[in-house]
C-alpha cells in the first residue's frame, strides 16, 4: 500500500513575524524556514506505519519555490521513500494546492493520504478536507490516532467535546492533530542519504492543473497592541484592582 | 443576498458558537439555518425562536445523525443555489465540513474571520494570530467560518421563524461513525466561559493542576484552561488547550498561571478583556500582555486568592 505525504515550507513556529510597512504583507525575507509542525507529525506517521509493515512506500510532495527541496530533503531523511516537488512561484491558497495535489493523487494512486491539518502561516485549515471532496474520498481530520486495516482506516479525532473515533473506507485522506504522535530528530547520515533519494520536479503545467481564482489580499495589519500592563505587589492588591475593573 | 448557516447540535441541544454565526451572518443578508440530523426538529424548533433567523431548512435522514462531512457536505451543496454565503461556525465542526462544501461548490474559503467588511471582503488572522489580513472575491458564492469570540451571540426572541422541511441526499457511506468519548464537565463551556483559568507546565503535575486550579475555578465559575505543555503533559485533557492549534478563547476575564506566553497560547486568549498572568519569571513573556501580573510562587499565590475570593 502507498502513502502520500503533502509537507509545506513555512516560517519556523518560533519566529514572531513583523508586517511590512507598507501593508502588503509579513516580513519573511531572512526569517528561519522550517517544515510545518503538523506536516513533520504527518510525515512521522506515514513512517511509522511503513515501519509496522502497513506501507511499502512513502511519496513526500510540496508544492512552492525552490527552496521547498529543503523540506522535502527533510522528509526523505525521515523516512520519506521519494520526494517530488511541484516548482512554481506563483501564490497558492488551499483551493489551488488542493486541486494540484488531487492531480498528484490521480497519477500516484496512494492509499492513504496525510497532510497536516493547518499550515501555521496562513491558518486556513481547508487543504485536506479539500482535496477529500475533489477525491470523493472520506476524511478524517485533526487525527490523534491511526489504525490502518486492509480496506479501511480507523481514526480517532479530536474534538471540541472530546475524541471521536471513525473507520474510512480506503483510499482516504487524514489530517494530523498535535497529539498523533512525536516527530523523530532527523540524524546527519540520514540526512546525507537522503540527497540519494529521488527528487522529481514537476510544473503545474505539467500537470495541467487551473489554479485561477485565488482569495485577493488587499492589506495585512499588525494585531491592535494590547496597553502595557502593571505588576502587583500581593494577592490583595490584585483582587482590588479586579475588583476596580468590575471583573470579579 | 440571502445566507446559509449550517448548524451545529448534538442532537438535543443546539452548538453554541452557531448563535455566533448567525449573529455575524445577519450582516450579510437574510439568514436561513440548515439544521440536519435524524430526529432533531426539537433543535429546528430552539433554532426557529433565535433572534435574525429568517427561516429553518430540516433535513431528517438515519445518515446526517452523526454529522459526518461525508454525508453533510453534499446536503449543503444541494441547497446552495439560492445563497451567496454557506457559513459556520469555526468550531471544530464547522472547520472539518465547509472546506469540503467549498471544494465541492469549487469556490473560496475564508477560514475563521474575525469582521465582515462587506459581501466580498473579511478580516481573518494569519501567523498565530499576529497579523491580520484583510481579503476580498468577487466569487458569487463563497463559504465562511466564523470565530464565535470576534461576534456576539445572537439570542431567542418571541417570533418563531417558518420551519422548511428539505429533502435528504443520498448516503455516501464512505465513513462509518465508531463512537464518542466527551469530556464530562458541569463548567461553563471553555469558548462561551466569562472567566477562564488556565495553567501551565509549572503546576507540576496533573494532581497539582487539579488542586489548585480546581478551586479557583469554582470560586470564580469559571472554565479550566490549559497551555499545549500542560496538556501534552497529561495536567488536563486536549480539548482544553488553549491556543493557534487548540481554541480560541476571549473571555471577560483571563488567568494565565505558570504559562509562559508562547507566541501559539497567545493566539488563543489575547482577544481576553483582562489578562491576569502569575508566574516566577519576572522575563515571561505572558506579561507583555497581561493587564496584571504577579511575579512569585503559584504554589502559595493561588490557594491565597482562592480563600480571599470565596471571603467576598
Amino acid at each position: 500500500m502507498k502513502a502520500l505525504v503533502a509537507v509545506k515550507r513555512v516560517v519556523d513556529y518560533n519566529v514572531k513575524v513583523r508586517v511590512k510597512a507598507d501593508g502588503s504583507g509579513v516580513d519573511i525575507g531572512n526569517v528561519k524556514m522550517s517544515m510545518n509542525p503538523f506536516d513533520e507529525i504527518a510525515v512521522e506517521e506515514a513512517v511509522c506505519l511503513k515501519e509496522a509493515g502497513k506501507i511499502s512506500e512513502i511519496v513526500a510532495v510540496s508544492l512552492g519555490e525552490k527552496k521547498c527541496e529543503d523540506v522535502l530533503r527533510t522528509a526523505l531523511a525521515m523516512g520519506a521513500d521519494r520526494a517530488i516537488h511541484v516548482e512554481t512561484d506563483a501564490e497558492l491558497d488551499s483551493r489551488a494546492v488542493s486541486k494540484i495535489l488531487q492531480k498528484m493523487v490521480q497519477n500516484e494512486q496512494p492509499q492513504i493520504i496525510v497532510l497536516g491539518k493547518q499550515a501555521i502561516d496562513d491558518d486556513a485549515n481547508q487543504t485536506a478536507q479539500r482535496l477529500a471532496a475533489l477525491l470523493n474520498a472520506p476524511q478524517a481530520t485533526f487525527a490523534s490516532k491511526v489504525e490502518l486495516g486492509a480496506d479501511e482506516v480507523v481514526v480517532t479525532r479530536e474534538i471540541d467535546g472530546g475524541l471521536e473515533t471513525l473507520a474510512l473506507k480506503l483510499p482516504a485522506v487524514i489530517s494530523t492533530d498535535l497529539r498523533l504522535n512525536e516527530p523523530r530528530f532527523v540524524k546527519l547520515p540520514n540526512l546525507m542519504a537522503a540527497k540519494k533519494k529521488p527528487l522529481e520536479k514537476q510544473t503545474i503545467e505539467d500537470l495541467g492543473v487551473d489554479i485561477s481564482g485565488s482569495l485577493k489580499t488587499v492589506s495585512v495589519a499588525e494585531p491592535k497592541a494590547r496597553q502595557a500592563g502593571v505588576k502587583v505587589a500581593n494577592v490583595s492588591e490584585l483582587i482590588e484592582k479586579l475588583a476596580a475593573a468590575k471583573a470579579i | 443576498m440571502t445566507v446559509l448557516i449550517v448548524a451545529e447540535h448534538d442532537g438535543a441541544q443546539l452548538g453554541v458558537a452557531t448563535l455566533n454565526a448567525i449573529a455575524a451572518a445577519q450582516k450579510l443578508g437574510d439568514v436561513h439555518v440548515l439544521v440536519a440530523g435524524a430526529g432533531c426538529l426539537n433543535v429546528a424548533e430552539q433554532v426557529s425562536k433565535i433572534n435574525g433567523v429568517a427561516k429553518v431548512l430540516h433535513a431528517d435522514a438515519a445518515h446526517f445523525a452523526e454529522l459526518l462531512a461525508e454525508e453533510i457536505a453534499p446536503l449543503v451543496v444541494s441547497l446552495a443555489v439560492p445563497y451567496s454565503h454557506l457559513v459556520a461556525a469555526a468550531s471544530a465542526f464547522g472547520k472539518n465540513i465547509m472546506p469540503r462544501v467549498a471544494a465541492l461548490l469549487d469556490c473560496s474559503q475564508v477560514s475563521d474571520l474575525t469582521e465582515i467588511v462587506d459581501g466580498k471582503t473579511f478580516v481573518r488572522p494569519i501567523y498565530a494570530g499576529n497579523a491580520f489580513t484583510t481579503v476580498q472575491s468577487d466569487e458569487p458564492k463563497l463559504v465562511l467560518t466564523i470565530r464565535a469570540s470576534a461576534f456576539p451571540a445572537a439570542v431567542a426572541g418571541s417570533l418563531n421563524a417558518p420551519i422548511e422541511a428539505v429533502a435528504a441526499t443520498p448516503a455516501q457511506n464512505l465513513s462509518r461513525f465508531v463512537g464518542r468519548e466527551l469530556t464530562v464537565s458541569d463548567r461553563p463551556e471553555l469558548t462561551q466561559a466569562r472567566v477562564v483559568v488556565s495553567g501551565g507546565r509549572a503546576l507540576g503535575s496533573a494532581e497539582q493542576f487539579n488542586a489548585l486550579l480546581t478551586p479557583l475555578a469554582d470560586a470564580l465559575g469559571a472554565a479550566i484552561g490549559a497551555s499545549r505543555a500542560a496538556v501534552d503533559a497529561e495536567y488536563a485533557p486536549n480539548d482544553a488547550q488553549v491556543g493557534q492549534t487548540g481554541k480560541i478563547v476571549a473571555p471577560e476575564l483571563y488567568f494565565a498561571i505558570g504559562i509562559s506566553g508562547a507566541i501559539q497560547h497567545v493566539a488563543g486568549m489575547q482577544d481576553s478583556k483582562i489578562i491576569v498572568a502569575i508566574n516566577k519569571d519576572p522575563d515571561a513573556q505572558i506579561f507583555n500582555v497581561a493587564d496584571f501580573g504577579m511575579v512569585g510562587d503559584l504554589f502559595e499565590i493561588v490557594p491565597e486568592l482562592t480563600e480571599k475570593l470565596k471571603s467576598i
